[in-house]
């Protein structure tokens, strides 16, 4: 197995797909010639031609529906958002039309297809270039939405997304872009889309989270570990659908969870968590669910100083993880 | 700067407290008039709230210690002077051996690693990373986004301060064990129960107690009783407040020269008045209506008539008291505890039962205050709630007497030279014969009697 990027993961699963599968082609914003801003499209033209590599107008609203109405006649569009702060224009294909189609005409029209959108804070992005938008789409029945946070979990969860009949919303942390490295199988593998990971075994606290916070959750489990709290760190991987299962099973073992993301505390994915433990594990508490999250402000603050204080962090990750686990 | 908490005086006649659970830690950020320890002293069992916000330093009495009023307890660094962060946690994170830095060998895999040291450049974070590299970003700790967890232990941590509040998981254990509460050392924030503190305790099995006592500092006191469980002996260390509780009962027993004296009242007629205005008078007041307020109103008047039962021993003196406040004696979950219905005499049958059912809900709860617990001149003890028939009650130091209420049992009586079914009930009387020889305490006894046999179902209750 060779180490690789989050970066070079995901632009293995799209070249592998669009081999296997003549139907994929890709969207979006400088995705051809210049291989898109994060270069996870590079080489694509190249060996795939200007049909399958579409550099679109800086226009989300059509990009999403050109996917839309290519998914509606059989293929399976992969459409790039350059950054999830672009998105909005775009809701209404996504959440009005991709997300009730099938629904809507009992089958008999699908809207297969990925919405890749590279999202999150700490890379110093400011207000339009860092925003979480996890939390409108996991809200919405019909979308599914994935939030990998490694190079193996990016690359097999990818290529399941592609697979899959619903449309897919299939979020990149721009910081793990290149900053989270890990190994990745070189023979063929997929993901099953659905499924939390845990990522580190613990008994007294469960830890649930995804995306970047992984990362910064299990060294706060390191940090604390020689102080005598073992934590159990489930990185969800999967938001919509979540992995009720895995998440209940943790807790129902630990009996404290603890729920760390960036995006907004308020209405966040953890707050469906939080009541999703509550009503299903109540016996099983033994002590308050906590939330580690951004605090409710507009937007990411540019300053870093001020990015430092929003995002959570190790430290701060570790402090509460101590409170929970002396409660 | 560091400023330091004293044990603060608290009323009348209480020279010492002994510590209670302490509410918060060193390195815990408090808020000012925040509880901070709790305090058992002989009337009651407090809590004890910081004088200052800041951040406990350091706790200088320990669990068990008793001490005088006025002594140094902890330490606490206020805002006055910006506390940047808190110290303790800082100190035991700087002598703990650093981990080691997560090498790219063992991090690797499906888990992934995040490289350090890079600083982004821009919305896109372009351009090549560089290797990895062990050395750890500068994380400056704003307070603010640990804000809600900390908070939600706070707050926690303040609700498990009165009546212990148990969370479901450890609820469900209870159950489906059948634990005994009152075992249990609680190792969790304020002393609460975890559910690991009942998971050991069960996997230890029955016979083992506690595992932490509230062993006293000081040597000179008794030794602490040790957990040690041989095979015909279990040892149940104390609690403060059962210390507190032994202590009072030994201290009247070994220096009041106690006598004993029991009467029985035929209250035929008080169960007669009670069954006709119970019904009505607990619809109206929603008050459950028992004999207790009754037998209040019946002592305290006669205390009135009898001041040398409602009085002290002054050593080279009697002391008389001139207000007659009632203590009742409650089974609270921490314990025996006597809160107090002062001046007693003033209040109707309606009043009392008011009273009563107020001071017992509170006990009850943990949630009584010093006043209530304090000045009384005599007490009054249920027995009879128990089925007991007869008692030999020890006085409440340093009152003159106590009198118990006996169980009320339908008896075969001579009356007229005829046998008669009626309700009977004994009063037994202890009183400190230093201030009341057998002549007063047995006037003061029929007068109680008389009062009682007197009611009837037409005496006013109001």
């Amino acid at each position: 197995m060779a180490v690789k990027t989050v970066i070079e993961a995901v632009r293995e699963a799209i070249r592998e797909e669009m081999r296997r599968d003549s139907t994929v082609f890709v969207l979006g914003e400088d995705v051809g010639r210049r291989g898109g801003v994060f270069l996870a499209t590079q080489g694509l033209l190249e060996e795939f031609g200007e049909t399958r590599v579409l550099d679109t107008p800086l226009a989300e609203a059509g990009i999403m529906g050109i996917a839309l109405g290519a998914a509606f006649r059989g293929l399976r569009p992969m459409a790039e958002v350059q950054f999830s702060d672009f998105v909005w224009p775009a809701v209404n294909q996504l959440i009005g039309e991709a997300a009730r189609v099938c629904y809507g005409t009992n089958g008999a029209v699908l809207a297969s297809m990925v919405v890749r959108i590279p999202y999150g804070g700490g890379i110093r992005g400011g207000l339009f270039h860092s925003q979480n938008v996890e939390s409108y789409f996991f809200h919405t029945p019909g979308l599914k939405v994935v939030a990998p946070a490694t190079p193996y979990d990016a690359k097999g969860l990818l290529k399941s997304s592609i697979r899959d009949n619903s449309p897919v919303v299939f979020l990149e942390h721009k910081k793990t872009y290149r900053q989270v490295r890990g190994e990745v199988p070189d023979e063929e593998y997929t993901l099953p889309i659905g499924v939390a990971d845990v990522k580190r075994a613990g008994g007294d606290v469960t830890l649930v989270t995804y995306g970047l916070m992984l990362h910064y959750c299990l060294e706060a489990a390191e940090t604390v570990a020689p102080e005598g709290v073992d934590v159990e760190v489930v990185d969800l991987r999967t938001l919509k659908p979540l992995d009720k299962d895995t998440v209940l099973e943790s807790v129902k073992k630990t009996g404290k969870l603890l729920i760390v993301h960036e995006d907004n505390v308020t209405g966040g994915v953890g707050a469906e968590v939080a009541a999703l433990v509550a009503g299903e594990a109540f016996e099983h508490l033994d002590g308050p669910i906590a939330r580690l999250c951004g605090p409710d402000v507009p937007t990411m603050p540019f300053a870093e100083t001020l990015e430092e204080a929003y995002l959570p962090n190790t430290e701060k990750i570790a402090e509460a993880l101590r409170k929970l686990a002396a409660y | 700067m560091a400023v330091t908490i004293e044990l603060p005086h608290v009323g009348e006649s209480v020279i010492e407290g002994t510590i209670g659970q302490w509410l918060k830690q060193p390195g815990d950020t408090i808020e000012r008039y925040e509880p901070l320890v709790e305090v058992i002293t002989d009337k009651v069992t407090m809590e004890v709230p910081s004088p200052v916000g800041g951040v406990l330093l350091r706790i200088l009495a320990q669990e068990g210690e008793t001490l005088p009023m006025g002594a140094p307890i902890a330490e606490v660094e206020t805002d006055e002077i910006p506390v940047k962060t808190t110290p303790v946690h800082r100190h035991e994170a700087e002598e703990r051996p650093a981990a080691p830095a997560p090498t790219a060998a063992k991090l690797a895999g499906t888990t992934g690693y995040l490289v350090k040291g890079v600083r982004p450049v821009g919305p896109t974070g372009g351009g090549p990373a560089p290797e990895a590299s062990p050395e750890v970003p500068q994380e400056v700790l704003p307070e603010t986004s640990t804000e809600a967890p900390a908070k939600a232990s706070t707050e926690s941590a303040a609700s498990t301060a009165g009546a212990p509040r148990l969370s479901p998981a450890v609820r469900r254990l209870v159950q489906e064990h059948g634990v005994d509460l009152t075992r249990l050392q609680g190792t969790g924030l304020g002393g609460r129960i975890t559910r690991d503190d009942v998971q050991k305790y069960l996997e230890a099995g029955p016979v083992t107690a506690a595992p932490t006592a509230a062993a006293p500092a000081t040597p000179s006191t008794e030794a602490a009783p040790k957990p040690a469980a041989g095979t015909d002996e279990e040892h149940i260390p104390l609690t403060p407040v059962r210390r507190m509780i032994a202590e009072a009962l030994t201290r009247s027993a070994s220096q009041i020269p106690h006598a004993w004296s029991t009467v029985e009242a035929d209250i035929t007629g008080l169960v007669a008045l009670r069954t006709r205005v119970r019904d009505d008078f607990e619809e109206r007041e929603r008050v459950n209506l028992t004999y207790l307020p009754f037998v209040v109103q019946a002592v305290a008047e006669s205390l009135k008539e009898h001041p040398s039962l409602n009085a002290s021993w002054g050593g080279d003196k009697i002391i008389l008291k001139k207000r007659i406040n009632v203590g009742i004696a409650v089974a609270a979950p921490q314990g025996l505890i006597v809160p107090v219905i002062h001046d007693a005499e003033r209040l109707s049958v309606a009043g009392l039962a008011r009273a009563i059912r107020d001071l017992t809900n509170r006990a009850r709860q943990q949630m009584l205050t010093l006043d209530d617990v304090q000045g009384g001149t005599f007490t009054l003890n249920n027995t009879g709630a128990l089925g007991s028939v007869v008692s030999q009650p020890i006085i409440n130091y340093p009152q003159a007497g106590i009198l118990t209420t006996e169980a009320i049992l339908k008896r075969a009586v001579v009356r007229d030279d005829a046998i008669a079914i009626r309700s009977m009930m004994n009063l037994c009387l202890s009183f400190d014969h230093r201030i009341n020889d057998g002549a007063e305490s047995s006037a003061f006894m029929q007068a109680v009697k008389t009062r009682l046999e007197s009611m009837g179902p037409d005496t006013p209750i109001y």
